[in-house]
Protein backbone atom coordinates (compact mmCIF):
# COMPACT_ATOMS: atom_id res chain seq x y z
CA UNK A 1 0.00 0.00 0.00
CA UNK A 2 2.84 2.59 0.79
CA UNK A 3 5.27 1.37 -2.49
CA UNK A 4 2.79 0.68 -5.12
CA UNK A 5 5.19 -1.24 -7.68
CA UNK A 6 4.67 -0.67 -11.11
CA UNK A 7 2.83 -3.30 -12.04
CA UNK A 8 0.53 -2.89 -8.99
CA UNK A 9 0.09 0.92 -10.67
CA UNK A 10 -0.83 -0.43 -14.30
CA UNK A 11 -3.42 -2.72 -12.29
CA UNK A 12 -5.02 0.86 -10.69
CA UNK A 13 -4.93 2.58 -13.60
CA UNK A 14 -6.61 -0.17 -16.07
CA UNK A 15 -9.78 -0.34 -13.33
CA UNK A 16 -10.52 2.79 -12.92
CA UNK A 17 -10.14 3.36 -16.70
CA UNK A 18 -12.80 0.55 -16.56
CA UNK A 19 -15.13 2.01 -13.39
CA UNK A 20 -14.77 5.71 -15.86
CA UNK A 21 -16.23 3.48 -18.91
CA UNK A 22 -19.10 2.10 -17.03
CA UNK A 23 -19.96 4.79 -15.35
CA UNK A 24 -19.90 7.43 -17.98
CA UNK A 25 -20.62 5.86 -21.17
CA UNK A 26 -24.21 5.49 -20.66
CA UNK A 27 -24.34 9.25 -19.95
CA UNK A 28 -22.59 10.15 -23.25
CA UNK A 29 -25.14 7.88 -24.89
CA UNK A 30 -27.61 9.69 -23.74
CA UNK A 31 -26.31 12.77 -25.79
CA UNK A 32 -25.61 11.44 -28.56
CA UNK A 33 -28.59 9.24 -29.09
CA UNK A 34 -30.97 12.69 -27.99
CA UNK A 35 -29.15 14.52 -31.14
CA UNK A 36 -29.39 11.81 -33.93
CA UNK A 37 -31.36 11.77 -36.47
CA UNK A 38 -33.09 8.56 -36.78
CA UNK A 39 -34.64 9.08 -40.01
CA UNK A 40 -32.25 10.70 -42.30
CA UNK A 41 -29.29 10.37 -40.51
CA UNK A 42 -26.65 13.23 -39.18
CA UNK A 43 -27.44 15.36 -36.18
CA UNK A 44 -30.52 17.46 -34.87
CA UNK A 45 -31.70 19.04 -31.98
CA UNK A 46 -35.15 18.18 -32.71
CA UNK A 47 -35.33 16.31 -29.63
CA UNK A 48 -33.72 19.23 -27.33
CA UNK A 49 -35.96 21.69 -29.13
CA UNK A 50 -39.16 19.51 -28.12
CA UNK A 51 -38.54 20.37 -24.28
CA UNK A 52 -40.20 24.14 -25.14
CA UNK A 53 -41.76 23.12 -28.16
CA UNK A 54 -44.09 19.52 -26.79
CA UNK A 55 -46.63 21.29 -24.85
CA UNK A 56 -47.29 18.39 -22.65
CA UNK A 57 -43.59 18.00 -21.88
CA UNK A 58 -43.22 21.81 -21.22
CA UNK A 59 -45.88 21.80 -18.63
CA UNK A 60 -45.05 18.99 -16.90
CA UNK A 61 -41.14 20.53 -16.88
CA UNK A 62 -43.10 23.61 -15.43
CA UNK A 63 -45.26 21.38 -12.75
CA UNK A 64 -42.24 19.56 -11.50
CA UNK A 65 -40.67 22.98 -11.24
CA UNK A 66 -43.69 24.23 -9.28
CA UNK A 67 -43.60 21.24 -7.18
CA UNK A 68 -39.97 21.68 -6.58
CA UNK A 69 -40.53 24.80 -5.24
CA UNK A 70 -43.37 24.44 -3.10
CA UNK A 71 -42.14 21.01 -1.42
CA UNK A 72 -38.76 23.13 -0.34
CA UNK A 73 -40.83 26.51 1.28
CA UNK A 74 -42.64 23.82 2.84
CA UNK A 75 -40.01 21.64 4.02
CA UNK A 76 -38.07 24.69 5.43
CA UNK A 77 -41.26 26.14 7.02
CA UNK A 78 -41.64 22.60 8.76
CA UNK A 79 -38.08 21.41 9.99
CA UNK A 80 -36.50 24.72 10.37
CA UNK A 81 -38.51 25.63 13.51
CA UNK A 82 -38.65 22.15 14.59
CA UNK A 83 -35.36 21.11 14.59
CA UNK A 84 -33.69 24.43 16.18
CA UNK A 85 -36.50 24.49 18.77
CA UNK A 86 -35.69 20.71 19.43
CA UNK A 87 -32.15 21.66 19.75
CA UNK A 88 -32.88 24.57 22.31
CA UNK A 89 -35.74 23.87 24.42
CA UNK A 90 -36.75 19.94 24.15
CA UNK A 91 -33.45 18.10 23.81
CA UNK A 92 -35.62 15.44 25.10
CA UNK A 93 -37.58 15.29 21.71
CA UNK A 94 -34.21 15.08 19.27
CA UNK A 95 -33.96 11.35 19.28
CA UNK A 96 -37.73 11.10 18.26
CA UNK A 97 -37.14 14.07 15.78
CA UNK A 98 -34.52 12.12 13.76
CA UNK A 99 -35.84 8.91 14.02
CA UNK A 100 -39.10 9.98 12.23
CA UNK A 101 -37.04 12.23 9.56
CA UNK A 102 -35.19 9.30 8.59
CA UNK A 103 -38.11 6.95 8.25
CA UNK A 104 -38.88 7.50 4.60
CA UNK A 105 -36.00 5.55 4.35
CA UNK A 106 -36.67 2.43 5.31
CA UNK A 107 -40.67 2.83 4.24
CA UNK A 108 -40.36 2.76 0.94
CA UNK A 109 -42.17 5.25 -1.57
CA UNK A 110 -44.17 2.09 -2.99
CA UNK A 111 -45.25 2.10 0.15
CA UNK A 112 -46.88 4.84 1.16
CA UNK A 113 -48.27 5.45 -2.57
CA UNK A 114 -50.33 2.06 -1.63
CA UNK A 115 -51.38 3.51 1.77
CA UNK A 116 -51.72 7.34 0.79
CA UNK A 117 -55.63 6.93 -1.35
CA UNK A 118 -57.55 7.66 2.23
CA UNK A 119 -55.16 10.57 2.83
CA UNK A 120 -55.35 11.81 -0.62
CA UNK A 121 -58.92 11.57 -0.79
CA UNK A 122 -59.13 14.21 2.35
CA UNK A 123 -56.13 16.54 0.43
CA UNK A 124 -58.49 16.93 -2.61
CA UNK A 125 -61.20 17.61 -0.84
CA UNK A 126 -59.74 20.43 1.03
CA UNK A 127 -57.03 21.72 -1.93
CA UNK A 128 -58.71 20.34 -4.55
CA UNK A 129 -57.52 17.59 -7.47
CA UNK A 130 -54.17 19.44 -8.51
CA UNK A 131 -50.84 17.63 -9.26
CA UNK A 132 -48.80 19.88 -6.65
CA UNK A 133 -50.83 18.59 -4.05
CA UNK A 134 -48.22 15.48 -4.11
CA UNK A 135 -45.95 18.31 -2.13
CA UNK A 136 -47.23 17.17 1.11
CA UNK A 137 -45.98 13.36 0.46
CA UNK A 138 -42.84 15.08 -1.07
CA UNK A 139 -42.10 16.66 2.11
CA UNK A 140 -41.79 13.57 3.48
CA UNK A 141 -39.75 11.65 1.07
CA UNK A 142 -36.73 14.83 1.37
CA UNK A 143 -36.98 15.01 5.02
CA UNK A 144 -33.76 12.56 5.92
CA UNK A 145 -31.93 14.90 2.97
CA UNK A 146 -33.01 17.86 4.22
CA UNK A 147 -32.69 16.53 8.15
CA UNK A 148 -29.33 15.39 7.72
CA UNK A 149 -28.30 18.86 5.74
CA UNK A 150 -29.63 21.09 8.43
CA UNK A 151 -28.41 19.15 11.39
CA UNK A 152 -24.88 20.07 10.12
CA UNK A 153 -25.49 23.25 9.62
CA UNK A 154 -26.57 23.59 13.23
CA UNK A 155 -24.18 21.32 15.11
CA UNK A 156 -21.56 23.83 13.78
CA UNK A 157 -22.82 26.90 15.59
CA UNK A 158 -23.04 27.40 19.18
CA UNK A 159 -27.17 27.50 18.94
CA UNK A 160 -27.14 28.14 22.71
CA UNK A 161 -25.33 31.38 22.91
CA UNK A 162 -26.69 32.76 19.74
CA UNK A 163 -30.33 32.77 20.30
CA UNK A 164 -29.57 33.30 24.47
CA UNK A 165 -28.20 36.82 23.34
CA UNK A 166 -30.44 37.64 20.87
CA UNK A 167 -33.66 36.74 23.32
CA UNK A 168 -31.65 39.38 26.05
CA UNK A 169 -31.87 41.74 23.69
CA UNK A 170 -35.38 41.58 23.39
CA UNK A 171 -36.06 39.37 20.36
CA UNK A 172 -39.16 36.75 20.16
CA UNK A 173 -38.74 33.51 19.22
CA UNK A 174 -39.50 34.06 15.87
CA UNK A 175 -37.23 36.84 15.23
CA UNK A 176 -34.48 34.81 16.92
CA UNK A 177 -35.16 32.23 14.52
CA UNK A 178 -35.43 34.27 11.26
CA UNK A 179 -32.76 36.50 11.42
CA UNK A 180 -30.27 35.17 13.85
CA UNK A 181 -30.23 31.87 13.16
CA UNK A 182 -30.97 31.36 9.93
CA UNK A 183 -28.69 33.51 8.44
CA UNK A 184 -26.01 31.48 10.41
CA UNK A 185 -27.23 27.87 9.10
CA UNK A 186 -27.52 29.32 5.16
CA UNK A 187 -25.32 26.30 4.13
CA UNK A 188 -27.19 23.75 5.32
CA UNK A 189 -30.05 25.47 4.22
CA UNK A 190 -29.09 25.86 0.76
CA UNK A 191 -28.41 22.08 0.55
CA UNK A 192 -31.24 20.38 2.18
CA UNK A 193 -33.37 23.15 -0.65
CA UNK A 194 -30.82 21.75 -3.19
CA UNK A 195 -30.91 18.04 -2.70
CA UNK A 196 -34.88 18.24 -2.25
CA UNK A 197 -34.81 20.06 -5.84
CA UNK A 198 -32.99 16.87 -7.34
CA UNK A 199 -35.28 14.50 -5.19
CA UNK A 200 -38.62 16.14 -6.47
CA UNK A 201 -37.48 16.48 -10.14
CA UNK A 202 -37.33 12.86 -10.26
CA UNK A 203 -39.62 11.58 -8.26
CA UNK A 204 -41.58 9.01 -10.23
CA UNK A 205 -43.34 6.61 -8.43
CA UNK A 206 -45.48 8.35 -6.35
CA UNK A 207 -47.02 10.80 -9.31
CA UNK A 208 -47.32 7.58 -11.61
CA UNK A 209 -49.00 5.48 -9.01
CA UNK A 210 -51.56 8.12 -7.92
CA UNK A 211 -52.57 9.27 -11.29
CA UNK A 212 -50.70 12.66 -11.50
CA UNK A 213 -48.73 13.85 -14.16
CA UNK A 214 -45.50 14.85 -12.92
CA UNK A 215 -42.54 15.42 -15.27
CA UNK A 216 -40.89 12.40 -14.89
CA UNK A 217 -44.29 10.52 -15.90
CA UNK A 218 -44.45 12.37 -18.95
CA UNK A 219 -40.90 11.40 -19.91
CA UNK A 220 -41.76 7.79 -19.71
CA UNK A 221 -45.53 8.16 -21.70
CA UNK A 222 -43.30 10.24 -24.48
CA UNK A 223 -41.02 7.57 -24.50
CA UNK A 224 -43.56 5.10 -25.96
CA UNK A 225 -43.48 6.75 -29.12
CA UNK A 226 -40.60 9.46 -29.17
CA UNK A 227 -37.29 7.82 -27.40
CA UNK A 228 -35.39 10.52 -28.41
CA UNK A 229 -37.20 12.97 -27.03
CA UNK A 230 -37.42 11.39 -23.77
CA UNK A 231 -33.26 10.64 -23.16
CA UNK A 232 -33.03 14.40 -24.30
CA UNK A 233 -35.14 15.39 -21.15
CA UNK A 234 -34.07 12.85 -18.87
CA UNK A 235 -30.27 14.21 -19.51
CA UNK A 236 -31.62 17.92 -18.95
CA UNK A 237 -32.99 16.61 -15.49
CA UNK A 238 -29.69 14.95 -14.53
CA UNK A 239 -27.24 17.83 -15.84
CA UNK A 240 -29.44 20.32 -14.18
CA UNK A 241 -28.59 18.31 -10.88
CA UNK A 242 -25.19 18.00 -11.54
CA UNK A 243 -24.92 21.99 -12.06
CA UNK A 244 -27.06 22.68 -8.85
CA UNK A 245 -24.51 20.21 -6.83
CA UNK A 246 -21.85 21.71 -8.43
CA UNK A 247 -23.19 25.32 -7.45
CA UNK A 248 -23.39 24.07 -3.83
CA UNK A 249 -19.38 22.88 -3.50
CA UNK A 250 -18.75 25.89 -5.16
CA UNK A 251 -20.85 28.31 -3.25
CA UNK A 252 -19.06 26.66 -0.17
CA UNK A 253 -15.49 26.29 -0.75
CA UNK A 254 -15.65 29.72 -1.40
CA UNK A 255 -17.26 30.27 2.27
CA UNK A 256 -14.50 28.45 3.88
CA UNK A 257 -11.69 30.02 2.40
CA UNK A 258 -12.44 33.28 4.67
CA UNK A 259 -13.77 31.43 7.41
CA UNK A 260 -10.78 29.43 10.18
CA UNK A 261 -13.56 26.87 10.96
CA UNK A 262 -12.05 24.59 7.94
CA UNK A 263 -14.60 22.03 6.48
CA UNK A 264 -17.27 22.54 8.52
CA UNK A 265 -19.00 24.73 5.97
CA UNK A 266 -18.32 21.38 3.73
CA UNK A 267 -20.09 18.90 6.11
CA UNK A 268 -23.65 19.94 5.96
CA UNK A 269 -23.10 19.29 1.44
CA UNK A 270 -21.38 15.92 2.11
CA UNK A 271 -23.74 14.98 4.96
CA UNK A 272 -26.59 15.50 2.74
CA UNK A 273 -25.36 14.16 -0.10
CA UNK A 274 -23.50 11.00 1.76
CA UNK A 275 -27.08 10.13 3.32
CA UNK A 276 -27.92 6.09 2.07
CA UNK A 277 -30.32 6.27 -0.15
CA UNK A 278 -33.10 4.08 -0.94
CA UNK A 279 -34.01 3.91 -4.55
CA UNK A 280 -37.57 3.56 -3.52
CA UNK A 281 -37.44 7.54 -3.01
CA UNK A 282 -35.77 8.16 -6.01
CA UNK B 1 -44.83 20.33 41.31
CA UNK B 2 -45.78 17.30 38.53
CA UNK B 3 -48.58 19.63 37.31
CA UNK B 4 -46.14 22.24 36.45
CA UNK B 5 -43.72 19.45 35.22
CA UNK B 6 -46.76 18.25 32.80
CA UNK B 7 -47.51 21.86 31.94
CA UNK B 8 -44.16 22.99 31.27
CA UNK B 9 -43.29 19.58 28.99
CA UNK B 10 -46.54 20.88 26.96
CA UNK B 11 -45.28 24.22 26.21
CA UNK B 12 -42.39 22.76 24.92
CA UNK B 13 -43.72 20.24 23.16
CA UNK B 14 -46.52 22.38 21.30
CA UNK B 15 -43.92 23.95 18.46
CA UNK B 16 -43.58 20.51 18.07
CA UNK B 17 -47.18 19.75 16.71
CA UNK B 18 -46.89 21.17 13.00
CA UNK B 19 -43.94 18.74 12.41
CA UNK B 20 -45.03 15.47 14.35
CA UNK B 21 -48.94 16.11 12.24
CA UNK B 22 -47.50 16.02 9.13
CA UNK B 23 -45.04 13.50 9.25
CA UNK B 24 -48.11 11.67 11.01
CA UNK B 25 -50.56 12.34 8.29
CA UNK B 26 -48.29 11.62 5.31
CA UNK B 27 -45.87 8.93 6.65
CA UNK B 28 -47.26 7.09 9.36
CA UNK B 29 -51.37 6.99 8.00
CA UNK B 30 -50.36 5.27 4.68
CA UNK B 31 -47.84 3.00 6.12
CA UNK B 32 -50.80 1.51 9.26
CA UNK B 33 -53.40 2.19 6.58
CA UNK B 34 -50.93 -0.69 4.59
CA UNK B 35 -50.74 -3.45 7.88
CA UNK B 36 -54.22 -3.29 8.78
CA UNK B 37 -55.73 -3.60 5.15
CA UNK B 38 -53.63 -6.46 4.40
CA UNK B 39 -55.73 -8.33 7.33
CA UNK B 40 -58.52 -6.55 7.36
CA UNK B 41 -61.52 -6.47 4.99
CA UNK B 42 -64.30 -4.13 5.38
CA UNK B 43 -63.93 -4.03 8.87
CA UNK B 44 -63.77 -8.27 9.22
CA UNK B 45 -60.40 -9.84 10.32
CA UNK B 46 -59.36 -12.06 7.37
CA UNK B 47 -56.09 -13.77 6.26
CA UNK B 48 -57.40 -14.07 2.47
CA UNK B 49 -54.88 -11.47 1.37
CA UNK B 50 -51.96 -12.61 3.37
CA UNK B 51 -52.78 -15.81 1.72
CA UNK B 52 -52.64 -14.60 -1.42
CA UNK B 53 -48.72 -14.20 -1.10
CA UNK B 54 -48.11 -17.81 -0.75
CA UNK B 55 -50.11 -18.05 -4.64
CA UNK B 56 -47.50 -18.64 -7.58
CA UNK B 57 -47.19 -15.27 -9.10
CA UNK B 58 -46.41 -13.56 -5.78
CA UNK B 59 -43.61 -16.35 -4.47
CA UNK B 60 -42.36 -15.68 -8.23
CA UNK B 61 -42.32 -12.06 -7.97
CA UNK B 62 -40.87 -12.38 -3.95
CA UNK B 63 -38.14 -14.86 -5.63
CA UNK B 64 -37.41 -13.08 -8.43
CA UNK B 65 -36.99 -9.26 -6.21
CA UNK B 66 -34.41 -11.77 -3.70
CA UNK B 67 -32.65 -12.51 -6.46
CA UNK B 68 -32.00 -9.40 -8.27
CA UNK B 69 -31.03 -7.48 -5.02
CA UNK B 70 -28.75 -10.33 -3.74
CA UNK B 71 -27.08 -10.56 -7.04
CA UNK B 72 -27.06 -6.14 -7.63
CA UNK B 73 -26.03 -6.27 -3.69
CA UNK B 74 -22.99 -8.58 -3.84
CA UNK B 75 -21.80 -7.58 -7.23
CA UNK B 76 -22.28 -3.66 -6.41
CA UNK B 77 -20.76 -4.32 -3.00
CA UNK B 78 -17.55 -6.30 -4.65
CA UNK B 79 -17.01 -4.01 -7.14
CA UNK B 80 -17.57 -0.80 -5.25
CA UNK B 81 -15.60 -2.05 -2.62
CA UNK B 82 -12.91 -2.06 -5.02
CA UNK B 83 -13.52 1.03 -5.96
CA UNK B 84 -12.85 2.52 -2.38
CA UNK B 85 -10.30 0.56 -2.16
CA UNK B 86 -8.55 2.55 -5.11
CA UNK B 87 -9.50 5.78 -3.92
CA UNK B 88 -8.90 5.78 -0.45
CA UNK B 89 -4.96 5.12 -1.38
CA UNK B 90 -4.77 8.64 -2.33
CA UNK B 91 -4.85 11.94 -0.14
CA UNK B 92 -8.81 13.03 1.18
CA UNK B 93 -8.11 16.43 -0.07
CA UNK B 94 -6.39 15.22 -3.51
CA UNK B 95 -8.53 16.16 -6.39
CA UNK B 96 -8.82 12.78 -7.75
CA UNK B 97 -11.17 11.62 -4.23
CA UNK B 98 -12.63 14.09 -3.66
CA UNK B 99 -14.02 14.24 -7.29
CA UNK B 100 -14.62 10.58 -7.19
CA UNK B 101 -15.99 11.09 -4.05
CA UNK B 102 -18.84 13.57 -5.23
CA UNK B 103 -19.44 11.34 -8.73
CA UNK B 104 -20.18 8.56 -6.76
CA UNK B 105 -22.82 11.09 -4.82
CA UNK B 106 -24.87 11.82 -7.18
CA UNK B 107 -24.84 8.92 -9.47
CA UNK B 108 -26.26 6.60 -5.89
CA UNK B 109 -29.10 9.07 -6.65
CA UNK B 110 -29.43 8.38 -10.13
CA UNK B 111 -32.13 5.74 -10.22
CA UNK B 112 -35.47 6.03 -11.79
CA UNK B 113 -36.52 7.22 -15.25
CA UNK B 114 -33.20 8.89 -16.05
CA UNK B 115 -31.60 5.63 -15.75
CA UNK B 116 -33.61 3.95 -17.37
CA UNK B 117 -33.35 5.84 -20.32
CA UNK B 118 -29.37 5.87 -19.79
CA UNK B 119 -29.36 2.04 -20.57
CA UNK B 120 -32.01 2.00 -23.64
CA UNK B 121 -30.09 4.86 -25.13
CA UNK B 122 -26.73 2.41 -24.62
CA UNK B 123 -27.91 -0.86 -25.49
CA UNK B 124 -31.46 -0.86 -26.43
CA UNK B 125 -32.61 -1.44 -29.85
CA UNK B 126 -31.35 1.96 -31.06
CA UNK B 127 -28.35 2.48 -28.89
CA UNK B 128 -25.15 3.88 -29.79
CA UNK B 129 -23.42 0.54 -28.38
CA UNK B 130 -26.23 -1.48 -30.21
CA UNK B 131 -25.82 -0.01 -33.32
CA UNK B 132 -21.87 0.89 -33.28
CA UNK B 133 -21.75 -3.01 -32.42
CA UNK B 134 -23.83 -4.16 -35.00
CA UNK B 135 -22.13 -1.91 -37.54
CA UNK B 136 -18.02 -2.86 -36.60
CA UNK B 137 -18.56 -6.54 -36.03
CA UNK B 138 -22.20 -7.44 -36.92
CA UNK B 139 -23.36 -7.91 -33.26
CA UNK B 140 -26.56 -8.04 -31.86
CA UNK B 141 -26.10 -6.59 -28.30
CA UNK B 142 -29.58 -5.81 -27.76
CA UNK B 143 -30.71 -9.67 -29.17
CA UNK B 144 -34.11 -11.00 -28.04
CA UNK B 145 -34.73 -8.06 -25.70
CA UNK B 146 -32.61 -9.04 -22.58
CA UNK B 147 -32.29 -5.24 -21.37
CA UNK B 148 -36.20 -5.85 -19.86
CA UNK B 149 -35.62 -8.69 -18.20
CA UNK B 150 -33.98 -9.79 -14.92
CA UNK B 151 -30.41 -9.93 -16.56
CA UNK B 152 -30.88 -6.30 -17.78
CA UNK B 153 -32.34 -4.95 -14.35
CA UNK B 154 -29.43 -7.11 -12.97
CA UNK B 155 -26.75 -4.39 -14.99
CA UNK B 156 -28.90 -1.25 -14.72
CA UNK B 157 -29.37 -1.59 -11.15
CA UNK B 158 -25.49 -2.43 -10.81
CA UNK B 159 -24.91 1.08 -12.13
CA UNK B 160 -26.47 2.40 -8.76
CA UNK B 161 -25.27 -0.16 -6.67
CA UNK B 162 -21.63 0.65 -7.22
CA UNK B 163 -21.56 4.39 -6.33
CA UNK B 164 -23.72 3.91 -2.84
CA UNK B 165 -21.43 1.06 -1.59
CA UNK B 166 -18.35 3.43 -2.38
CA UNK B 167 -20.32 5.82 -0.28
CA UNK B 168 -20.92 3.82 2.50
CA UNK B 169 -18.25 1.63 2.69
CA UNK B 170 -15.42 4.80 2.23
CA UNK B 171 -15.87 5.85 5.67
CA UNK B 172 -14.92 2.13 7.36
CA UNK B 173 -11.40 1.99 5.17
CA UNK B 174 -10.82 4.76 5.97
CA UNK B 175 -11.13 4.01 9.95
CA UNK B 176 -8.43 1.63 9.37
CA UNK B 177 -5.43 3.08 10.94
CA UNK B 178 -1.90 3.17 9.60
CA UNK B 179 -0.65 2.46 13.35
CA UNK B 180 -2.27 -0.96 12.96
CA UNK B 181 -1.02 -1.93 9.74
CA UNK B 182 2.52 -0.93 11.26
CA UNK B 183 1.69 -2.46 14.64
CA UNK B 184 1.39 -5.86 12.78
CA UNK B 185 4.53 -5.39 10.38
CA UNK B 186 6.76 -4.67 13.60
CA UNK B 187 5.44 -8.04 15.02
CA UNK B 188 6.69 -9.67 11.86
CA UNK B 189 3.68 -9.94 10.07
CA UNK B 190 3.41 -10.21 5.78
CA UNK B 191 1.60 -7.93 4.18
CA UNK B 192 -0.91 -10.71 3.04
CA UNK B 193 -0.91 -11.52 7.03
CA UNK B 194 -2.18 -8.33 8.47
CA UNK B 195 -4.72 -8.09 5.75
CA UNK B 196 -6.21 -11.50 6.43
CA UNK B 197 -5.85 -11.27 10.53
CA UNK B 198 -6.22 -7.60 11.33
CA UNK B 199 -7.90 -5.62 8.12
CA UNK B 200 -10.06 -8.07 6.65
CA UNK B 201 -11.79 -9.32 10.05
CA UNK B 202 -12.42 -5.53 10.69
CA UNK B 203 -13.81 -4.45 7.72
CA UNK B 204 -15.87 -7.67 6.99
CA UNK B 205 -19.13 -5.95 9.41
CA UNK B 206 -19.07 -3.05 7.68
CA UNK B 207 -18.66 -4.99 4.16
CA UNK B 208 -21.87 -7.18 5.10
CA UNK B 209 -23.75 -4.19 6.76
CA UNK B 210 -23.17 -2.42 3.30
CA UNK B 211 -24.29 -5.25 1.42
CA UNK B 212 -27.63 -5.11 3.50
CA UNK B 213 -27.62 -2.07 2.65
CA UNK B 214 -27.29 -2.29 -0.99
CA UNK B 215 -30.15 -5.31 -0.87
CA UNK B 216 -32.64 -2.99 0.71
CA UNK B 217 -32.13 -0.13 -1.94
CA UNK B 218 -32.58 -2.05 -4.79
CA UNK B 219 -35.28 -4.56 -2.83
CA UNK B 220 -37.01 -0.79 -2.63
CA UNK B 221 -36.76 0.39 -6.10
CA UNK B 222 -39.15 1.25 -8.11
CA UNK B 223 -39.22 3.42 -10.87
CA UNK B 224 -36.07 2.26 -12.77
CA UNK B 225 -37.86 -1.21 -13.35
CA UNK B 226 -41.23 0.68 -13.82
CA UNK B 227 -39.67 2.79 -16.77
CA UNK B 228 -37.33 -0.39 -18.44
CA UNK B 229 -40.25 -2.86 -18.21
CA UNK B 230 -43.28 -1.59 -19.27
CA UNK B 231 -45.50 -5.11 -19.75
CA UNK B 232 -45.30 -8.29 -17.35
CA UNK B 233 -44.61 -8.05 -13.26
CA UNK B 234 -41.88 -9.93 -12.94
CA UNK B 235 -40.77 -8.62 -9.67
CA UNK B 236 -42.67 -7.56 -6.27
CA UNK B 237 -42.64 -3.61 -6.86
CA UNK B 238 -43.80 -4.22 -10.34
CA UNK B 239 -46.40 -7.19 -9.09
CA UNK B 240 -47.56 -3.91 -7.00
CA UNK B 241 -47.75 -1.92 -9.92
CA UNK B 242 -50.37 -4.59 -11.79
CA UNK B 243 -52.46 -5.39 -8.53
CA UNK B 244 -52.28 -1.43 -8.15
CA UNK B 245 -53.76 -0.63 -11.45
CA UNK B 246 -55.86 -3.31 -12.31
CA UNK B 247 -58.22 -2.15 -9.44
CA UNK B 248 -61.46 -3.13 -11.76
CA UNK B 249 -60.26 -6.96 -11.23
CA UNK B 250 -62.53 -7.07 -7.49
CA UNK B 251 -59.99 -7.65 -4.46
CA UNK B 252 -57.12 -6.61 -6.28
CA UNK B 253 -56.60 -3.61 -4.74
CA UNK B 254 -56.33 -5.65 -0.99
CA UNK B 255 -53.64 -7.99 -2.90
CA UNK B 256 -51.28 -4.58 -3.09
CA UNK B 257 -52.36 -4.10 0.74
CA UNK B 258 -50.58 -7.48 1.12
CA UNK B 259 -48.13 -7.07 -1.29
CA UNK B 260 -46.80 -3.56 -0.01
CA UNK B 261 -46.46 -5.46 3.52
CA UNK B 262 -44.71 -7.96 2.50
CA UNK B 263 -42.50 -5.31 0.93
CA UNK B 264 -41.86 -3.60 4.58
CA UNK B 265 -41.46 -6.90 6.35
CA UNK B 266 -38.82 -7.54 4.11
CA UNK B 267 -36.72 -4.23 4.27
CA UNK B 268 -37.40 -3.70 7.41
CA UNK B 269 -36.29 -7.41 8.70
CA UNK B 270 -33.17 -6.16 6.33
CA UNK B 271 -32.36 -2.41 8.06
CA UNK B 272 -32.13 -4.22 11.23
CA UNK B 273 -29.63 -6.55 10.39
CA UNK B 274 -28.02 -3.68 8.93
CA UNK B 275 -28.51 -1.17 12.11
CA UNK B 276 -27.17 -4.66 14.02
CA UNK B 277 -23.82 -4.60 11.85
CA UNK B 278 -23.44 -0.96 11.85
CA UNK B 279 -23.08 -0.97 15.63
CA UNK B 280 -20.54 -3.55 15.69
CA UNK B 281 -18.68 -1.73 13.01
CA UNK B 282 -18.36 1.16 15.20
CA UNK B 283 -16.61 -0.64 17.88
CA UNK B 284 -13.34 -0.06 15.78
CA UNK B 285 -13.58 1.99 12.74
CA UNK B 286 -15.29 5.33 13.01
Amino acid sequence: MNRPSASNRAVRSVLLVLFALFFMFPLYAMADFSTRNLIQGGRTLDAWKSLVADDTLYSAITISLALAAFTVVVMLAVLVPTMIWVRLRAPWAKGMVDFLCLLPLTIPALVIVVGMRGVYEWVTYFFGESTLTLTFVYVVLVLPYANRAIDAALSAIDLQTLSEAARSLGAGWTTTIVRIVVPNIWSGILSAAFISIAVVLGEYTIASLSGYQNLQVVIVQIGKSDGPTSVAASLATLLFGFVLLSLLSLLTRRRRHGVQGQGVEDSAVVAALSTPQLQGGA
Amino acid sequence: MAGNGISRRAREALPLVPFLAFVFIFLLIPTVTVVVSSVYDQGTFSLERIQALFTGTALSALWKSVLLSATTAVIGATLGAVLAGLVVSSPPSSLFRRSVVSVCSVLAQFGGVALAFAFLATIGLNGVLTVWAQDHFGWNLAGAGWLYSLTGLILVYTYFQIPLMVIVFLPALEGLREQWREAAVSLGATSWQYWRQVAIPLLTPAFLGSMLLLFANAFAAYATAAALVSQGSPILPLLIRAALTSEVVLGQAGFAYALALEMIVVVAVVMVAYSALVRRTARWLQ
